[in-house]
């Protein structure tokens, strides 16, 4: 595709989810609403796992930590909710530079542990260190922000803010991703011993790359506060970061959409199908190992790589 | 016979479900059923309540043919998985896709505490089953009655007992770390202390603990017995481990009114003999109502029904009396809620009335756990009639103090 054609297609789609609201009931612009939430924090994990080519096993700790740090400075020190966004996200970029910085003194499994590790800490102190988190009553009590007098409460214009904030987020991604750094980034993946012997500061690259993704998971938390005006420890938990990392991998890994694609299947079996199939988990296996063994690279890739198939046999003679 | 009567009803029902789902739009918003959400919690620790709040609010219907007060009802079910943060995604489902009217749940008072504020946002009538304190207290949402009782209610009763009839004096307490659990120990605790006695330890264990055994290792043998404030399956899970440390010998053991629940007692065995609890129901009551429901009950289901059966029964009946009074004009939700707040009714839990923050008041049994035909029932032995959220204390004053929680009221005799 052509990038004026992509550009096209990007803006059309854009147009259309705006206008979604106008025409669907509150129960499906909420559903969205989670999906666009699941798709900036799949898409903030896909910079470590698709294009830094580390497996992170931990990325919704910093989903958890932001929308924590956001809720505990709601209700404790009297800030608004869209006063505690930035240092919320301060916090959880501080958490990310340590994680980062612990996690990255290993690569591949060793890495895939130390995340496993260092989320399952954080997720054993939201469950244990009542004072703070209130254990497993959860976080509540919250309100959304009022920017410049807009109500959030309603479905809709949640939806709208929440649009607004991931497609800046993905668009950012994707410039970075696109830059310079984002060449370098899949250099280390590629060829780390290459990259070093070019002058490169592979650690320093992964380094950073680990507090950006941390960064856009921890606006992901604040929008989840948002939405759900409530946290509770499982919000966190291994589970939570497995879903993320499996619709990572389910998109496709290393593609912008795919992320996002895959954020849509999960959450809507997670919260759509769920409610017709008790075993919906069992079913998300079923659509993975379908997935993994008829598109193997994930569904955007997979997708356009049998659509290229089929447009070139159509083509011959 | 290869399929059983459950495994067709599920898929009579899952018939129907796949009916409604194709059933154009049109029809059902045109249709004038009262639709009814039931949240309950059908996986994890409280799944076993969780499926017998179903099955009864689904007994209670069938039994008047899906019509209440001249209209006919519909039931959709949630399941929170007892995580409070999916109870909130399944009540938006319920109220925002389903368009329910009026809830009956949730089941766990922390599932309640998160969508509190949500019920008030939707104006959605709640009969609730979860224990939850402050919302019918010291905060109490105007859209909820609660026709089963607090976290305390029936543990402020339970130390009264184990003070004044069983003459105990030292106790140690043990609950999951919830706030259902934090509140009905310390309900326990105030009245235990306030009667002369003195509560030496308490403990709070995780809701999906995978093994009592620090719990056991630290509980002290000189004293005259435990507190179990357990919920869902973990009485049973506790008491098995009690046993198996030869526990059962030293200490005796009391509990809340979960604690041994007739949806477990039917898995244990003879280490339950003996044990008292506190609830505001038993299978064993011997009203004509209840005389039908727990035979009706036993007879489809093979076993007793116990606390979360009994309380979405109850609901149901609470719900029916009041669209009666209102002529079944559920959709005037403050005449409604007026009507519910004013319900009396006898249901199989004896007669239900409610105080002015929406919490009922009624009888709490003391009872024994005993072998009766082969099976484990809970037989009354002692009623405390007409028992309120406040126990005996001045409403005024009660509310005064802090909420029960893991700190208030201060353990001041805990031992080391």
């Amino acid at each position: 595709m052509t990038s004026a054609r992509r550009s096209i297609a990007i803006g059309v789609l854009l147009l259309v989810a705006a206008l979604v609201p106008l025409v669907a009931g509150d129960y499906y612009v909420n559903l969205l609403s989670q999906m666009m939430i699941a798709a900036l924090l799949a898409a903030s994990l896909n910079l470590l796992v698709g294009y830094a080519g580390l497996t992170s096993l931990g990325h919704a700790s910093f989903l958890g930590v932001a929308a924590y740090s956001s809720a505990w400075l709601n209700l404790h020190s009297g800030l608004g909710p869209l006063a505690s966004a930035p240092l919320a996200l301060l916090g959880t970029l501080l958490v990310a530079a340590v994680f980062g910085w612990i996690a990255l003194r290993a690569s591949g499994l060793g890495f895939l542990m130390l995340t496993l590790a260092l989320s399952q800490v954080l997720w054993g102190l939201a469950y244990r260190w009542v004072g703070v988190t209130e254990g497993d009553n959860g976080l509540r009590g919250l309100t959304r922000p009022q920017p410049l007098g807009l109500d959030l409460d309603s479905a809709a214009a949640f939806y709208w803010m929440a649009l607004l904030v991931v497609t800046i987020a993905l668009g950012l991604i994707a410039l970075l991703v696109r830059s310079p750094f984002g060449a370098a980034l899949r250099g280390t993946r590629d060829q780390p011993r290459r990259m070093s012997a070019l002058g490169y500061d592979v650690w320093l690259i992964r380094w950073l790359t680990f507090v950006m993704a941390g960064f856009w998971a921890g606006v992901a938390g604040v929008l989840y506060i948002w939405y759900h005006q409530y946290i509770h420890p499982s919000s966190l938990s291994l589970q939570a970061s497995a879903e993320v990392l499996l619709a990572v991998i389910a998109g496709g890994a290393g593609t912008l959409a795919g992320p996002v694609v895959g954020a849509v299947v999960v959450v809507f079996l997670k919260n759509f199908v769920s409610s017709y199939v008790e075993r919906w988990n069992m079913l998300l296996g079923i659509v993975f190992l379908l997935i993994v063994l008829f598109l193997p690279e994930g569904l955007v890739p997979g997708v356009k790589r049998l659509l290229t198939r089929l447009r070139s046999g159509a083509l011959r003679p | 016979m290869s399929i059983g009567r459950r495994q067709f009803i599920r898929a009579g029902g899952a018939a129907g479900g796949a009916a409604l789902l194709a059933m154009p739009a049109i029809t059902r918003a045109q249709s004038s059923t009262i639709r009814i959400g039931l949240m309950t919690v059908k996986t994890g620790p409280l799944a076993s309540g969780g499926i017998d709040m179903e099955r009864a609010l689904v007994m209670y219907l069938k039994e008047r043919n899906y019509m209440l007060a001249g209209r006919k009802v519909e039931l959709f079910v949630g399941d929170s998985a007892g995580v409070p943060a999916t109870a909130r995604t399944k009540l938006q489902e319920l109220v925002e896709k389903n368009k329910i009217h009026v809830m009956i749940g949730p089941l766990d008072a922390g599932s309640a505490l998160a969508v509190d504020d949500y019920i008030r946002a939707q104006s959605l009538p709640t009969l609730s089953v979860a224990a939850a304190e402050d919302m019918t207290q010291r905060k109490p949402n105007p859209w909820f009655v609660r026709g089963t009782s607090t976290s305390s209610q029936c543990s402020h009763a339970m130390a009264d007992y184990c003070t004044k009839t069983l003459k105990w004096k030292r106790m140690a307490l043990i609950a999951d770390d919830i706030a259902y659990g934090h509140e009905m120990l310390a309900g326990f605790q105030r009245v235990f202390e306030e009667n002369g006695g003195r509560i030496v330890q308490k403990f709070f264990s995780p809701l999906a603990v995978p093994d009592y055994g620090t719990y056991l290792a630290q509980l002290k043998t000189n004293i005259d017995g435990i507190f179990l404030g357990f919920a869902g399956s973990n009485g049973f899970r506790y008491l098995r481990q009690f046993n198996e440390y030869g526990l059962s010998s030293k200490v005796a053991v009391v509990g809340g009114m979960t604690a041994l629940d007739e949806s477990v007692l039917r898995n244990m065995g003879d280490e339950a003999l003996g044990i008292l609890t506190a609830c505001w129901y038993s299978a064993e009551l011997a009203n004509p109502l209840n005389k039908a429901f727990a035979a009706n009950f036993r007879s489809e289901f093979k076993y007793d029904p116990g606390f979360y059966a009994a309380a979405t029964y109850v609901e149901g009946a609470v719900l029916e009396t009041a669209l009666k009074s209102v002529d079944g004009r559920i959709e005037d939700k403050v005449a409604f809620m007026k009507a519910l707040r004013a319900t009396k009714a006898f249901t199989v839990r004896g007669p239900v009335a409610f105080d002015d923050h929406g919490n009922v008041v009624g009888d709490v049994f003391i009872r024994k756990v005993e072998r009766k035909e082969g099976r484990l029932v809970n037989t009354v032995q002692y009623t405390y009639p007409s028992v309120s959220q406040f126990w005996t204390y001045p409403p005024a004053e009660f509310l005064k103090n802090p909420v029960y929680s893991r700190d208030y009221p201060p353990a001041r005799n805990l031992e080391p």
